[in-house]
């Protein structure tokens, strides 16, 4: 009997394109509904607290994305973030759930500053893709410490990404409040201010600096790397199981320190065009909770590098709106926060739910 | 309950009366009857597989026997769950320690208890307990965390906090795994001083002939479910032994193999490692295998065997010794298994070879997403070539899957391994490294993979076998190697094959 069902080969209806189309919503529609279950939960909050829920959603899009100024200051917003989100994305690929990208965008700005107060009298040629390299090294060295870390030592990388993010941060007080300090910096210690050529300007015909370009490629690339080399694939596998790509002779070691140190330094040249185009100096203004708001963009766009492009603007759009929300309906900034906290939330309950619903998964549909 | 009947302080007899399990159409046990009278020590002798783990969960109400009773002192009770099996004074010892490692013996004592207070009065334990030592013919400290002890002592513990318990039938799960040889000595002597005192009667799993033989009265010996003997330890020989364990008669070889062994393939020589409990070492110092050759190495669970895969694999570090296959060092990585020709099986494919979350066809595509069909790698993976070249092995191999997209999760374990076999068995395969490739399988498929395994070694792939079942060994092998604590203890043709002695040598018992 079972040589006669094997006889009818397998290949069924189960993968036509409809199956295959439903077969990949199942990471779209399950992040949306978590999306909107914590939107909603974040609504009965405000009405706890006696505000109006649609009036808050309407200010945030009216804020983010009503008109051209603020699509361009939530595309400015976004810059960041985007960086910020792959520092989590690529390393989650291989298993690794790295929660400090903070760390490598903090140091990236200094190391950026740095470069800049060296080389104040090159040619922007050659000072600005330094300055990049000077940025993306500080960060791929810090993150992929711990990725190393991880692999030779068994250093837990959450827990190790997350102390070195502090440890990052008085590394740059540190620094500004010393050797690299401007003496002119009084209330703010800063480095000295960049050179007006060696800052990086705007896009062409918009106000949003070119580190929404360099997100966005960046992402484009990360997407490609892992989606459409043997290295990704690789990376898949040993995320997947470390033992099946032990087995296979993968160079697991290799693979997650390469992953970890690519995140860093995406989130290393994130702080580079914090520093170089929008603040001007590294200072403590860098540390602005980019890295904390990429690990929320990271998960909700499901590790997916071309995802985290539209959840980054979403999300910029929403910090966009944070001071109009403050002055109208008379909330505290951290309001934002909190919503961003119930999202959050909500995509952690919403992760138990892959595989578990029948109707992602047509080979089930008959029994 | 018939817990009022038994008066508190004496060893209570067991007995089980025709127990039959079935999981669905297997039968795990099969009218098992095996009576341990009070204060009497009885050891429970099997391979792995023959049942001793499910006929104890049926005492101890974990599972619920499809036919046959459980007898306490000669009273028929009813066990639905292992609080009851507590109640009328069932105990259990796992062969991992349940204690909490943080806390003091004193503490793990107390916490264990059903009634224990809310808010307890330690001073007043600490007294109870005083007294309840000087009860006992051996001392474990108190007030040390449990996590400074040495095993030897956790295992001490966990036997007196079952007697604190007021347990007084205990079942003793392959006690001595953990423990160092006198460590294990000591244990075992007190626990058959306390069966004598008449304090506990004790059913103790084993592997090991000379535990067996030291200290129990009793043996029954458990063979495929069936009760296939037993006795008065006195009255029996190891041989005896060894041949209800391992069963007397041979299987039938497989008859379909061809040629014979060519040149050596896979040359392991003077290797030495830590095993996994890091308690003991592997000593491996010669293995060769040739090309042409199935060799199997039979032996209990945990005697090196999985430890050796893994150093074959280069997922364990060894501190001496030398790998080296057709010739040339070998050390596991990509390019190397793939320019000697080396695939591997391992035991449990989904969880050692596959990653759940990728489809049928990626995991299929994992021996080959980066090479070009000339053999030079490639950057970039093509995923039709990956799909086109999974859709032949999956019809090939026979992979019932409802599509090449479906993860390979949702596969049965017999197509599982159908898709890993499609992997590893394509192209040139001159050396195999299988561990229990069947297990857990059905009859069909495991009867059609282990065709493809001497199909292999037909066309010339040396093969090295790694299994718990001695009955495949048998079947597939052409010679034998039995490995025993770390060692390969006995090495003999599989075509003069003599089981008693494998089964002794499985057993521990050397020389």
């Amino acid at each position: 009997m079972a040589e006669q069902s094997l006889a009818q080969l397998p290949i069924t209806a189960a993968s036509g394109p409809l199956s295959k189309a439903v077969r990949r919503s199942e990471g779209v529609v399950i992040p949306i509904a978590a999306l909107l279950c914590g939107l909603l939960a974040f609504s009965l909050f405000l009405l706890v607290v006696g505000k109006s829920p649609i009036e808050f959603y309407q200010l945030i899009y009216k804020a983010g994305f009503g008109t051209a100024f603020s699509w361009q200051n939530t595309l400015s917003r976004s810059a960041p973030l985007l960086l910020a989100a792959l520092c989590v994305a690529l390393p989650a690929r291989l298993g690794l759930v790295i929660i400090g990208g903070e760390g490598a965008i903090v140091l990236g700005g200094v190391a950026t500053g740095a470069c800049a107060s060296l080389l104040m009298n090159a040619p922007a040629l050659l000072a600005i893709p330094t300055m990049m390299a000077a940025g993306a090294l500080a960060g791929a060295v810090w993150i992929g410490a711990v990725g190393a870390m991880r692999h030779y030592r068994g250093v837990n990388e959450t827990i190790s990404s997350l102390l070195m993010a502090y440890i990052a941060i008085a590394i740059m007080n540190q620094l500004v409040e010393g050797p690299l300090r401007d003496p002119a910096s009084l209330n703010k210690p800063s480095t000295l201010p960049l050179a007006e050529h060696l800052r990086v300007g705007s896009l062409p015909g918009m106000d949003v600096h070119w580190g929404l370009a360099a997100g966005i490629i960046a992402c484009v690339f990360s997407w490609i790397l892992i989606e459409k080399t043997s290295w990704g694939f690789a990376a898949r596998i040993a995320g997947g199981n470390v033992r099946a790509a032990q087995i296979q002779g993968l160079p697991v070691g290799k693979l997650i320190v390469g992953f970890t140190a690519l995140g860093g330094a995406f989130g290393g040249l994130a702080g580079m065009f914090e520093v170089s185009a929008v603040q001007g100096a590294a200072n403590a203004s860098i540390a602005a909770g980019f890295g904390y708001t990429g690990i929320l963009i990271a998960f909700l766009a499901r590790q997916n590098p071309l995802a985290i492009i539209p959840v980054a603007i979403l999300l910029g759009g929403i910090e966009a709106s944070s001071g109009l929300i403050q002055r109208r309906m008379d909330l505290p900034d951290a309001t934002v926060l909190v919503m961003q906290g119930f999202i959050f939330i909500a995509i952690l309950i919403s992760e138990t739910f892959y595989g578990k619903l029948r109707i992602f998964d047509p080979d089930g549909w008959r029994s | 309950m018939t817990g009022d009947k038994v008066k508190a302080d004496d060893a209570i007899g067991i007995e089980t009366v025709g127990m039959t399990m079935q999981f669905g159409n297997f039968t795990a046990l099969d009218d098992v009857s095996i009576k341990v009278k009070p204060g009497s020590f009885h050891a429970l002798l099997g391979e792995n597989g023959a049942g001793k783990s499910t006929l104890v969960k049926c005492i101890m109400g974990f599972y619920h026997a499809t036919k046959g009773q459980l007898m306490v002192n000669n009273h028929e009770v009813e066990i639905p769950d292992p609080r009851a099996a507590h109640a009328i004074g069932l105990g259990m010892v796992y062969q991992h320690f349940t204690l909490v490692p943080s806390l003091t013996a004193a503490e793990n004592l107390v916490i264990s208890r059903d009634d224990a207070p809310a808010i307890i009065d330690w001073r007043k334990e600490r007294e109870a307990l005083a007294d309840f030592l000087n009860t006992m013919p051996f001392k474990v400290p108190l007030d040390q965390p449990v996590m400074s002890l040495a095993a030897g002592e956790k295992q001490k513990l966990e036997i007196l906090k079952q007697l604190y318990l007021g347990r007084r039938f205990l079942i003793l799960d392959e006690p001595t795994s953990v423990l160092t040889p006198a460590e294990a000595d000591e244990v075992l002597g007190l626990v058959r001083n306390l069966c004598k005192a008449g304090k506990i009667s004790v059913l103790m799993i084993s592997h090991k002939f000379r535990e067996v033989t030291m200290f129990a009265d009793e043996v029954s010996v458990l063979r495929r479910g069936v009760m296939v003997g037993g006795g008065k330890v006195s009255d029996l020989s190891t041989d005896q032994m060894a041949s209800m364990m391992v069963g007397a008669d041979l299987p039938e070889r497989n008859s379909d193999r061809t040629g014979s062994p060519g040149h050596k393939i896979l040359s392991v020589s003077g290797i030495r490692a830590i095993d996994r409990s890091g308690l003991k070492s592997i000593e491996i110092d010669k293995l060769d295998v040739c090309a042409g050759e199935i060799v199997g190495i039979a032996g209990i669970s945990g005697n090196g065997q999985m430890e050796l895969m893994e150093i074959l694999n280069g997922q364990r570090k060894y501190s001496e010794g030398s790998i080296s296959i057709k010739g040339l060092s070998y050390s596991a990585t990509r390019t190397e298994a793939r320019e000697l020709c080396v695939r591997v099986l391992p035991e449990e494919p989904l969880r050692n070879a596959c990653v759940a979350n990728m489809t049928v066809a990626e995991n299929i595509g994992f021996r080959y997403f980066d090479v070009k069909n000339g053999g030079s790698t490639r950057f970039w993976i093509n995923n039709r070539e990956i799909r086109n070249r999974a859709a032949d092995l999956v019809s090939a191999f026979k992979v019932k899957t409802t599509s090449l997209d479906s993860l390979i999760s949702s596969l049965s374990g017999g197509n599982v391994q159908r898709a890993v076999l499609a992997r590893e068995l394509t192209g040139q395969v001159d050396l195999l490294v299988i561990s229990n490739p069947c297990f857990g399988l059905d009859f069909s498929a495991v009867a059609e993979i282990r065709s493809r395994i001497i199909t292999a070694r037909n066309s010339g792939s040396a093969v090295l076998l790694m299994s718990e079942d001695l009955d495949e060994i048998l079947e597939l092998s052409d010679r034998i190697i039995v490995m025993s604590e770390g060692r390969l203890a006995y090495e003999t043709l599989a075509a003069q094959a003599d089981v008693g002695e494998i089964g002794r040598y499985m057993a521990g018992h050397h020389a």
